[in-house]
C-alpha cells in the first residue's frame, strides 16, 4: 500500500506545497514542486530529513562575544541536538573571516562549521 | 562651528535597502553618495538574522543574514561609497536638509539633492498590544531577543512562550529551542500564522513546538521576573472564550506581533503616509510626496524577503540617480493603483514617471486573508485586462507581479488600475 504526504518545501521562501506518494522508502510520485530542488527536498524529506544548522560560536578577544556560523552542508535533523552540544564547546580567537572553518568534521559527518561573518579583534 | 556638507545623494539607514540603493545610484554615475547609519556597522537587521534562507532570488544561492549583508558591505567598501557610522539623524526638512550627529563630526547639516529613506521598521511592543497583567522582566520582543541571543551572546531563558507567529517569532522559537530552552508554545490570535509557511515547518514542526492558533495571552504573572502566562482560546470574532484559560509556567515571553515602518523622520519632513502600509505613498520610482525624497525597504512597507527589499532598493537607487541627473520626467496624469477585493495594499500606490524603455512594472502586494486557488485580476474601469493565477495567497507572504507596459499602452486615459485577488468560483 502506498502512502501520500503533503510537504511544504523549505528550500526557499516560496514554500511550494509538494505532494509525495511513496511506499516504504520508495518514492512513486512527486507533484507540486516548481524547481528541481523541490524534488530533491521531497525525496530527502521522506527518506531522511536534513537541515543546514545555523548557530553561534564563542569568540575570544573579538569586538563581539560570539560569531554566527553554519554547517557547510545540511545535516540530518536527528543529529541537530548532538551537533549543538558539540558546537557549544568551540571557542575561536578573533579575527575571524567569513567562510573560515571553525570546526571540522562535525560528528563524523564530513561536514564543517564555518563563520558567516567577519569578526575583528578587539583593539588592545 | 556646525559642520556643513553637501552631497548628491544621502541615504538614511545602512541596512539592505540603504546599501542597495546607494550601490545602484553610484553605478548610475552618482559619485557623492553618503550613507548615514546609527549602528556601529552596516547591515541593518541582517547581522542578527543568522539563519539561512536569504539570497535565493537575488544571489541565486542560499545565504545567512550576515553573509547577505557582507556581500553589500564589501560592495560599498570596494566602491569607496562614503559611510558615517554611529550617526543619528535628528531631522529632515522639506528642502532636503538633514540634521545629524555623531561623536566625531558633532552636529552637522547636510544638504542633499536627493534623499533615500531606508530606516527600516521596528517591532510592536507589549504596550502596543495592551497585554494584561504585571510588567515583569522577561517579556521582550522577538527581535530584541534575537539581537541578545545572536549578537550579544546572552542566554535569555529556559522556559519560553511566544505570542504572535510572525517570522521572527517562529525563527526565535527554533533558536531558543536549539540553545536548550523548552519552547512551550507559539500562540497566535488569528486562525492562521503571520509568518512564512516554510518557517512554520522548519522552526516549529521540526521540533514539535505547538502552534496554538485562535489563542492569546490573557494574563502575565510574576513580580520581578515573569513566572507564568494564562493562555485562552478566542472565537471567530477574536473574543476570549471564558473557561478555556490554561496556565503555562515560563521565564520568558517573546512577542512577535507585527512590525511598523519607522517613519518619524519622514513625518518631520512632511512625507505623506499610507494608512495601510504605514509607509510613504510612492510612485514607481519610490519617490514620496516630497520631490527628491525617495523611500525603500521596510520603511516603505514591511517585506518578508530581503531579496525583494534589494530589488525595490535597486529601483529606488536608479530613479534617485535619474532625479539627481535631471533625467526625471513626470506625466501630467497620475495612474492610481487601487487595492481591490481581498488586497490589503499595493506598492507603488501610483504611476507617474515617463519611462520609454520600460517593459514592465513590478507591483508588491499583500492579501488581507488566506486564499486558495486565486486569480489576481488587473482591471480598468471594471474590465479585466490581465489575470495571474496562483495556487494560494497568504497575508504573511508578499505577492510580487509584473505589470506589463503593453497593456497600459493599449489603453487611453488610465486614471485608476484596480487589483483584485479572488478565489476561483467565488465572485
Amino acid at each position: 500500500m502506498s502512502e501520500s504526504k503533503v510537504l511544504t518545501c523549505v528550500s526557499c521562501p516560496k514554500g511550494c506545497e509538494i505532494k509525495v506518494e511513496f511506499e516504504d522508502e520508495k518514492i512513486i510520485e512527486i507533484i507540486g514542486n516548481s524547481c528541481p530542488q523541490g524534488e530533491d527536498y521531497a525525496r530527502e524529506e521522506i527518506i531522511s530529513p536534513v537541515r543546514i544548522l545555523p548557530t553561534t560560536v564563542k569568540v575570544i578577544n573579538g569586538i563581539l562575544p560570539i560569531v554566527p556560523v553554519k554547517t557547510t552542508k545540511a545535516i540530518s535533523l536527528e543529529l541537530v541536538d548532538q551537533a549543538m552540544r558539540e558546537i557549544s564547546r568551540v571557542k575561536v580567537e578573533a579575527p575571524i573571516e567569513t567562510g573560515q572553518i571553525l570546526y571540522q568534521n562535525l560528528l563524523d559527518t564530513g561536514i564543517d562549521v564555518v563563520a558567516t561573518r567577519r569578526i575583528f579583534a578587539k583593539e588592545r | 562651528m556646525m559642520l556643513k556638507l553637501k552631497r548628491d545623494l544621502v541615504v538614511i539607514g545602512g541596512g539592505p535597502a540603504g546599501m542597495a540603493a546607494a550601490d545602484k545610484a553610484y553605478d548610475e554615475g552618482i559619485e557623492e553618495v553618503l550613507i548615514l547609519e546609527r549602528d556601529f556597522e552596516l547591515g541593518g537587521i541582517l547581522p542578527q538574522c543568522i539563519h539561512n534562507g536569504f539570497g535565493l532570488h537575488h544571489f541565486k544561492e542560499e545565504l545567512t543574514g550576515p553573509e547577505y549583508a557582507q556581500r553589500y558591505i564589501d560592495l560599498i567598501a570596494r566602491k569607496s561609497i562614503e559611510v558615517k557610522l554611529d550617526t543619528m539623524v535628528l531631522d529632515i526638512t522639506v528642502d532636503k536638509k538633514i540634521y545629524a550627529m555623531n561623536s566625531k563630526d558633532g552636529f552637522m547639516e547636510i544638504e542633499a539633492t536627493a534623499i533615500v529613506l531606508a530606516m527600516g521598521c521596528r517591532e510592536r511592543t507589549a504596550g502596543a498590544i495592551g497585554i494584561p497583567g504585571t510588567r515583569p522582566a522577561g517579556v521582550l520582543t522577538a527581535g530584541t531577543a534575537q539581537r541578545f541571543t545572536n549578537i550579544e551572546g546572552f542566554v535569555l531563558g529556559k522556559e519560553v512562550v511566544i505570542l504572535g507567529s510572525g517570522d521572527i517569532g517562529l525563527i526565535m522559537a527554533r533558536r531558543m529551542r536549539l540553545e536548550g530552552a523548552n519552547v512551550k508554545a507559539v500562540v497566535e490570535l488569528l486562525p492562521y500564522t503571520g509568518g512564512l509557511t516554510r518557517n512554520v515547518v522548519q522552526c516549529l514542526e521540526d521540533y514539535d513546538i505547538p502552534l496554538l492558533l485562535n489563542h492569546t495571552v490573557t494574563n502575565v504573572k510574576g513580580e520581578n521576573r515573569i513566572e507564568s502566562v494564562i493562555i485562552s482560546e478566542v472565537d471567530e470574532k477574536l473574543k476570549v472564550i471564558p473557561g478555556t484559560e490554561k496556565e503555562f509556567s515560563c521565564d520568558t515571553l517573546l512577542l512577535s506581533v507585527g512590525l511598523i515602518p519607522e517613519n518619524e523622520l519622514s513625518k518631520k519632513a512632511g512625507v505623506k503616509l499610507d494608512q495601510r502600509t504605514k509607509g510613504p505613498i510612492v510612485n514607481e520610482g519610490r519617490e514620496t510626496s516630497i520631490s527628491g525624497i525617495f523611500a525603500c525597504g521596510n520603511v516603505l512597507h514591511v517585506h518578508d524577503l530581503v531579496d525583494y527589499v534589494t530589488e525595490e532598493a535597486v529601483i529606488t537607487g536608479y530613479w534617485a540617480a535619474r532625479f539627481i541627473k535631471d533625467k526625471y520626467q513626470k506625466n501630467s496624469e497620475r495612474r492610481q493603483i487601487k487595492a481591490g477585493k481581498n488586497v490589503n495594499y499595493v506598492v507603488p500606490q501610483y504611476l507617474d514617471l515617463v519611462d520609454h524603455d520600460r517593459k514592465k512594472t513590478p507591483l508588491y502586494m499583500r492579501v488581507s486573508k488566506p486564499l486558495t486557488n486565486v486569480d489576481i485580476k488587473i482591471s480598468l474601469k471594471g474590465n479585466t485586462l490581465l489575470t495571474f493565477k496562483q495556487d494560494y495567497a497568504r497575508p504573511g507572504e508578499m505577492i510580487n507581479i509584473n505589470l506589463p507596459e503593453k497593456i497600459l499602452n493599449e489603453e487611453e486615459n488610465i486614471e485608476e488600475i484596480t487589483i483584485d485577488i479572488i478565489e476561483k468560483g467565488v465572485h
